[in-house]
């Protein structure tokens, strides 16, 4: 890229204090560039599923502020961006088959049913599920329910996808194919993504850039670039550079968890 | 032959469940009902205390016209309290899922209610109300009320939380969350409230005839029965109780098979296990 990079998300010294006096965040700078693929990696408790909700306004910060392509995020709209959020769990309507739950903000936005069945066509056949259109959740088993979580996600064209440990739930196998298929994804669509994970392997495997976040209380301890080329394949999983960043996101999680022993002492 | 053989011994079936489900609860029907025979025969009891099972569905068929024509009142009184019953406490449920204040304003009263027994009320509405079969259906409809409120507001507020931060995020009116994820997700506790409210209405209009004791043509099932006692007649007791037993099984088979009918196959209660 020679062009000077857009800011999709700045976080500008939010912070989070539960009215219970319970400090999830403390004040935050995040800046991240349309385009990229950050992760917020650390343990439970750290809040890094907090910064990604007050990213999408599903929770304010008791202080600072949070832009989307400078804007707050309730204008996003106005400067004609959109945002997807991915949750842990698929979150599906049980009630509705496939094609339906897919095809939900579509219809909230209230999207002509013409255009948005062929949307919906076309995501479905880029998850693979085509030939479960008609189905029922319960039929479908975590990874492909999963899918169509992500199906639903995409189905808007979003320019920012947010996924708060979409993968968290899934057995190994299916979280491997699960992330390839995701990066893939994001390379097709151009998406900008915040990946939220405790795993480094899938970390170190997605991302631009990783952000360390540690625990009690929630903040950001340090930030490491990837700086390795895509599309990565299977192999790069088992190459030296991988296991090195590995290393290196190992030993600053140890030094993050270190610094939460001496605050309980 | 062979095959045929082969197949049955694959799929005896006696151990089918689904047969099963149906066959046991009818074998020990049977045996109940032999042993009552055999016991009131044996005794040597008169009927006035307790006819046989013989006696009583010959009763039942001797004195249909009069009997049917009351079953067709209770059924009436019933399925109107039931459907009064079911419309206001949707409507009301969705007055108090609007806001918590207004489901505690107002939900102590709708308990008040259903605590109030329905004999220390009933003869109040029949002298408030002039016409007895409207009044009998107004008890009933009390009776049968506070199940449907109760499940229908639970079901209303019981939506999956990510789910509906999921509407949020897609800046969904509440309209839309009413209708596309707070009734869908109400259905399930809809149709358990209703198949209590089914059986309840019953009993309101069984205890509202009872309290009102109409005779003449307006005369239902617990008419009879009280009429029956009076003259002695436990036979036509019996065969009354019979009709009313009967109707509630009925009432409640139905309501289940219309909630596996709206459920089927998404809600976990209607999935049946294999």
């Amino acid at each position: 890229m020679n062009h000077s990079p857009v800011p999709a998300v700045e976080v500008l010294s939010a912070n989070k204090t539960y009215s219970n006096g319970t400090q999830a965040l403390l004040p935050v700078d995040l800046r991240i560039d349309e385009g990229e693929f950050v992760t917020l990696l650390g343990p439970s408790g750290c809040g890094k599923s907090t910064l990604l909700k007050m990213v999408a306004g599903l929770l304010d910060p008791t202080d600072g502020r949070l832009l989307l392509w400078r804007k707050p995020v309730q204008q996003l709209a106005e400067v004609g961006k959109k945002m997807s959020f991915v949750f842990q769990s698929p979150t599906l309507m049980p009630w509705a088959t496939v094609e339906k739950n897919v095809r939900l903000p579509l219809d909230l936005a209230g999207i002509d049913a013409q255009m948005a069945n062929e949307k919906v066509r076309e995501v479905l056949a880029l998850v693979g599920l085509s030939k479960f259109a008609k189905s029922l959740p319960r039929a479908l088993s975590g990874g492909m329910q999963m899918r169509v979580s992500i199906a639903r996600g995409l189905v808007t064209d979003p320019d920012l996808l947010l996924m708060d440990e979409p993968f968290g739930a899934l057995d190994e196998i299916t979280r491997h194919r699960l992330d390839a298929e995701l990066l893939e994804l994001w390379q097709k669509k151009k998406l900008t993504v915040i990946f939220v994970t405790h795993s480094i392997h899938e970390a170190v495997y997605l991302s631009n850039r990783v952000v360390m976040m540690a625990a009690r209380p929630g903040r950001i301890v340090e930030e490491f670039q990837i700086p390795e080329p895509y599309p990565r394949h299977t192999d790069f999983m088992v190459s030296t550079g991988f296991s090195q960043h590995a290393k290196q996101l190992q030993d600053s999680l140890m030094r993050a968890s270190a610094g939460q022993e001496e605050h309980f002492s | 032959m062979n095959a045929l053989q082969a197949n049955s011994m694959a799929q005896p079936w006696s151990q089918n469940p689904k047969i099963q489900k149906i066959i046991y609860p009818i074998a020990v029907g049977i045996i109940l009902i032999a042993i009552w025979q055999g016991l009131v025969t044996g005794l040597n009891l008169p009927p006035y205390l307790v006819p046989s099972p013989l006696l009583m569905m010959k009763t039942l068929l001797t004195d249909w016209a009069m009997l049917g024509l009351a079953l067709w009142v209770t059924v009436k009184i019933t399925l109107f309290a039931f459907a009064v019953a079911t419309i206001l406490g949707v409507l009301i449920s969705f007055v108090f899922v609007q806001s918590k204040r207004i489901e505690s304003a107002l939900f102590p009263y709708a308990v008040l209610l259903q605590v109030t027994p329905i004999v220390a009320i009933a003869p109040l509405i029949i002298i408030w109300v002039k016409d007895p079969t409207l009044s009998m259906i107004i008890c009933a409809s009390l009776v049968a009320l506070f199940p449907i409120i109760s499940n229908t507001t639970l079901g209303l507020r019981s939506v999956e939380p990510d789910l509906q931060s999921y509407f949020a995020l897609n800046r969904a009116s509440r309209w839309q969350v009413l209708w596309r994820l707070r009734i869908p997700s109400a259905l399930p506790y809809f149709f358990g409230g209703l198949r209590i409210s089914s059986g309840l209405s019953l009993i309101g209009a069984v205890v509202a005839e009872f309290v009102a004791g109409t005779g003449g043509t307006g005369a239902g099932l617990a008419y009879q029965i009280l009429q029956a006692g009076f003259q002695l007649n436990i036979p036509r007791m019996f065969a009354a109780l019979l009709l009313i037993s009967l109707t509630g099984v009925f009432l409640f088979l139905f309501m289940s098979w219309l909630s596996r009918k709206a459920l089927g196959g998404w809600h976990s209660s209607e999935i049946t296990g294999e």
